[in-house]
C-alpha cells in the first residue's frame, strides 16, 4: 500500500489538440478511500490509466511513496485494476482467474489456494468456483474481474474503473458495501472511477471532481455539497442539482432580480460574470414571503416534491418536503446562509446571513 | 392472411434459381458419379449393374492405400508447419499503422497467383540447370534434384505449399487478433501475466474459431491438391508424390476405368468429411467441456 502523489500531472494523446488532462497536483493517502467523479470523457479514465502505468503521461510525474514511477510498468509497479467491462480468461475456472495474478507472481500454492477460497467467499461464488469462466452471466464475469484485484493483498493500490456499470442494481449496492467492508479490513489505497454521485459519495472518504480533464474540487461528501468550488460541482451533485442563478454585484451584495443578499466576495474580480449558487433544499417557499415564482412543474418523487419554475425567466426548483402544502400562487425564499457566489464558474464568496428578506 | 401466403410462394420462386444452379453444378455430377460406381461398361453405352463390387476393389487395392497415405502424410506435414507458422507470423504483424497495410498486402500477393502458375514457378526455381533454388543449392555443393530423389522432391513441394498458403492461416488468425479489445491486454499486464500466459489464455481462445476455419480449409485444400505436384512432379519420381488426386486422374482419363474412378471418389469424399467432422468435433468439444485442470505457470 502507498500513498500516491501526482506532480504537475497532464496529459495529451499524440495527434490530439488539446490535453486531455490539465496540469494537476494531487496527494492522496496511504490507505484511503478515494473517488474520481466526473461525466463521461472528463479524463477520469486517462488518469486511473496513467497512475496504474497503462498509459505514459505527456508531461508530470507519479509517485509512490515518494518514489519516482513514472517510468515504471504496470508489473514494476503491483497495482491492481479492475475495468468497466468484465474481463475474464474463458478457457479457465472461477478459482484459475483468481489465482491467475498470484500464480504469475511465484506465490506459494497454499497461500494461493487460502486467498482464492477467501475472495471466492466474500464475492459469494464458491459453488461456481471449478465452472469455466465463459458460463457465467455477466454479473458474475464482473465479479471474478473485481476479484482478482482483490485476491493480491500486497498491492500498493487498487484502482476501480467504473466497476459495477454492468452490475444488476440490488447487487451493486450489495458489491458497494462489500468494498467498502473490504477497504475497511484491509486498509488498501483504493481509487473509484465513476460518474454516479451516489456511489462515489456512499464509498470514498473523499471525493475528486473532475470536469473537462482538469480536477474542479476535492472533499468530503459534506464539502462537496455545501459549498461546490465550481457551479459544475454544484448541478452535478445533489439531486435535482444546485440553482445556478445569474446575478450582479451591487457593493457587499448580490442582486437577482431586485432582490438583495448579502454575500462575503474574496478577491478582485472585475468584469466576471457572477452567478448565486443556492440548493433547492434550501429555498422556501411561502404564499406571501419572498420572490413570486411561476411553477412549471412538479414532481413527486417520494419523499419529497421538485418544485419547477421561473423568476423572471430564470428557471429554478425547490424541493418541498411531502405532505406540506404547496401554496397556490408560491412565493420563494433563500435561506442565505447556504448562498453561495461564483465569478465565471468559480466560487468567490458566500451569504452573510444578515438579510433582511 | 392471404396476402401472407402469396408473399412465401414468391420466395419459393426467388430460391429456384439456386435450386437449378445447385442441382446442376452440384447434385446431377454426383449423382452421375454414384451411377457410374455401380456399374460396369464397355463402349456403346450399354452399362451392367455391379454392385458395391469396385468400392471392394479399391478399398482393398495396395495402389490405393499408398497413394491415400501419401496424402495424409502430406497433409499432416502441411498443417503442422502452416498452422504454426501462420500463428507465429499473424503474432508479430504489426496491429496498426502504415506496416499493417504493407504486411497484409505482402501477405495476400502469394493467394492471388493460379495454381498451375504457382507449380510452373516453382517447377522452373527447383530446376538444377537454371532455377534459382536449384542451381544455387547445387553451387553451394548440396545435392538437390527434385526429379530424382524422393526427399527432394516432397520438401519441394512442401516448400511450395508453405510458400502459396501459409498466407491464409496468418490472415484468418489476424483478423482474430486484432479484434480482441485492448483492455484484455491491460488486465493481463496487470495481473502481471507472461507473454506465453498471454497467448495461452487469451489470444488462442480468442482466435480458437477463426483458426478451426483455417485448420479445415487448409487440410481439405492440401488433401485434394493436384494441379501444383502435377506441374512440378508429375507424380514422381516414380509414384513417390502420386496423391489421390494424381492417382484418381490417372485412372479416370488416363486409363479410362471410369467405374473404380467413380468409386474412388466417393471415397475420397467421404475421407475428407469424416475427417473434417473429426477436426471440427474435436476442436469444438473444448467449449462445453469440463474445465481445464491448470490455470497458468505455477
Amino acid at each position: 500500500m502507498a500513498s500516491i502523489r501526482l506532480q504537475s500531472l497532464a496529459h495529451r494523446y499524440p495527434s490530439a489538440p488539446d490535453y486531455a488532462l490539465h496540469s494537476m497536483q494531487q496527494s492522496w493517502s496511504d490507505g484511503g478511500a478515494y473517488a474520481l467523479l466526473g461525466p463521461s470523457g472528463c479524463g477520469k479514465t486517462t488518469l486511473l490509466n496513467i497512475i496504474s502505468g497503462l498509459l505514459r503521461p505527456s508531461e508530470g510525474r507519479v509517485l509512490f511513496d515518494d518514489i519516482d514511477v513514472t517510468d515504471r510498468t504496470t508489473e514494476q509497479r503491483n497495482i491492481a485494476q479492475v475495468f468497466q467491462f468484465p474481463v475474464v480468461y474463458d478457457t479457465m475456472t472461477v478459482a484459475d482467474n483468481l489465482a491467475f495474478p498470484l500464480r504469475n507472481r511465484g506465490i506459494a500454492k497454499n497461500e494461493i489456494e487460502k486467498r482464492v477460497a477467501d475472495v471466492l467467499q466474500m464475492l459469494d461464488l464458491q459453488e461456481r468456483a471449478n465452472d469455466r469462466a465463459r458460463s457465467l452471466t455477466a454479473d458474475d464475469k464482473q465479479k471474478i474481474s473485481l476479484g482478482r484485484g482483490l485476491v493480491r493483498t500486497d498491492v500498493q493500490a487498487i484502482l476501480f474503473d467504473e466497476p459495477l456499470t454492468v452490475i444488476d442494481p440490488h447487487l451493486k449496492w450489495q458489491l458497494r458495501t462489500e468494498l467498502k467492508k473490504i477497504h475497511q479490513r484491509f486498509q488498501h489505497t483504493m481509487i473509484y472511477v465513476t460518474h454516479d454521485q451516489t456511489e462515489a459519495l456512499t464509498f470514498a472518504d473523499e471525493v475528486i471532481v473532475m470536469y473537462e480533464g482538469a480536477v474542479v474540487q476535492v472533499g468530503t461528501p459534506q464539502q462537496l455539497f455545501e459549498t461546490p468550488e465550481h457551479t459544475f460541482v454544484g448541478k452535478f451533485i445533489g439531486s435535482p442539482g444546485m440553482n445556478v442563478l445569474p446575478c450582479e454585484i451591487d457593493g457587499i451584495d448580490a442582486v437577482f432580480v431586485g432582490t438583495k443578499f448579502s454575500v462575503n466576495i474574496t478577491g478582485d474580480n472585475p468584469a466576471a460574470r457572477f452567478e448565486l449558487g443556492i440548493r433547492p433544499e434550501h429555498i422556501k417557499l411561502s404564499s406571501s414571503e419572498g420572490m413570486p415564482l411561476t411553477v412549471t412543474a412538479l414532481e413527486d418523487v417520494g419523499r419529497h416534491v421538485i418544485v419547477r419554475g421561473e423568476i423572471a425567466g430564470v428557471a429554478l426548483c425547490a424541493l418541498v418536503k411531502d405532505g406540506v402544502a404547496i401554496p397556490e400562487n408560491p412565493c420563494v425564499s433563500f435561506d442565505s446562509t447556504r448562498i453561495n457566489l461564483y465569478a465565471d464558474g468559480y466560487r468567490v464568496g458566500s451569504g452573510r446571513g444578515d438579510d433582511t428578506i | 392472411m392471404s396476402i401472407q401466403k402469396a408473399q412465401n410462394n414468391k420466395a419459393w420462386f426467388m430460391v429456384l434459381p439456386v435450386l437449378i444452379l445447385v442441382a446442376i453444378s452440384a447434385i446431377i455430377p454426383l449423382m452421375t458419379v454414384v451411377n457410374y460406381s455401380v456399374q460396369d461398361t464397355f463402349g456403346n453405352n450399354e452399362f451392367f449393374w455391379v454392385g458395391t463390387e469396385w468400392f471392394q476393389e479399391i478399398l482393398s487395392s495396395e495402389r490405393f492405400h499408398n497413394a491415400l497415405l501419401r496424402t495424409l502424410l502430406f497433409s499432416g506435414l502441411i498443417l503442422a508447419i502452416e498452422i504454426p507458422l501462420g500463428i507465429l507470423i499473424a503474432l508479430a504483424m504489426p496491429k496498426r499503422g502504415w506496416g499493417a497495410s504493407v504486411c497484409l498486402v505482402l501477405m495476400a500477393l502469394p493467394l492471388l497467383i493460379p495454381w498451375n502458375v504457382v507449380g510452373t514457378i516453382w517447377q522452373v526455381f527447383g530446376r538444377v540447370d537454371i532455377g534459382l533454388l536449384g542451381h544455387g543449392l547445387a553451387s553451394l555443393g548440396i545435392d538437390y534434384n527434385y526429379t530424382q530423389n524422393n526427399l527432394d522432391a516432397w520438401l519441394t513441394l512442401i516448400l511450395m505449399d508453405v510458400w502459396h498458403w501459409t498466407s491464409l492461416v496468418v490472415l484468418l488468425c489476424y483478423s482474430g487478433l486484432v479484434s480482441i479489445p485492448e483492455v484484455y491486454y491491460q488486465a493481463a499486464r496487470i495481473d502481471g501475466a507472461t507473454r506465453w500466459a498471454v497467448f495461452r489464455f487469451i489470444q488462442l481462445p480468442k482466435i480458437k474459431r477463426v483458426l478451426l476455419i483455417a485448420v479445415l480449409l487448409r487440410f481439405m485444400d492440401s488433401f485434394m491438391i493436384y494441379t501444383e505436384p502435377f506441374v512440378v512432379t508429375g507424380g514422381g519420381p516414380g509414384n513417390i508424390t502420386t496423391f489421390l488426386s494424381i492417382d484418381l486422374v490417372q485412372m479416370a482419363v488416363g486409363q479410362f476405368d471410369l467405374g473404380p474412378a467413380a468409386a474412388m471418389s466417393l471415397i475420397y469424399f467421404l475421407i475428407i468429411l469424416l475427417v473434417c467432422w473429426v477436426f471440427y468435433t474435436v476442436m469444438t468439444s473444448y467449449d462445453n467441456d469440463e474445465p481445464t485442470s491448470g490455470g497458468g505457470p505455477q
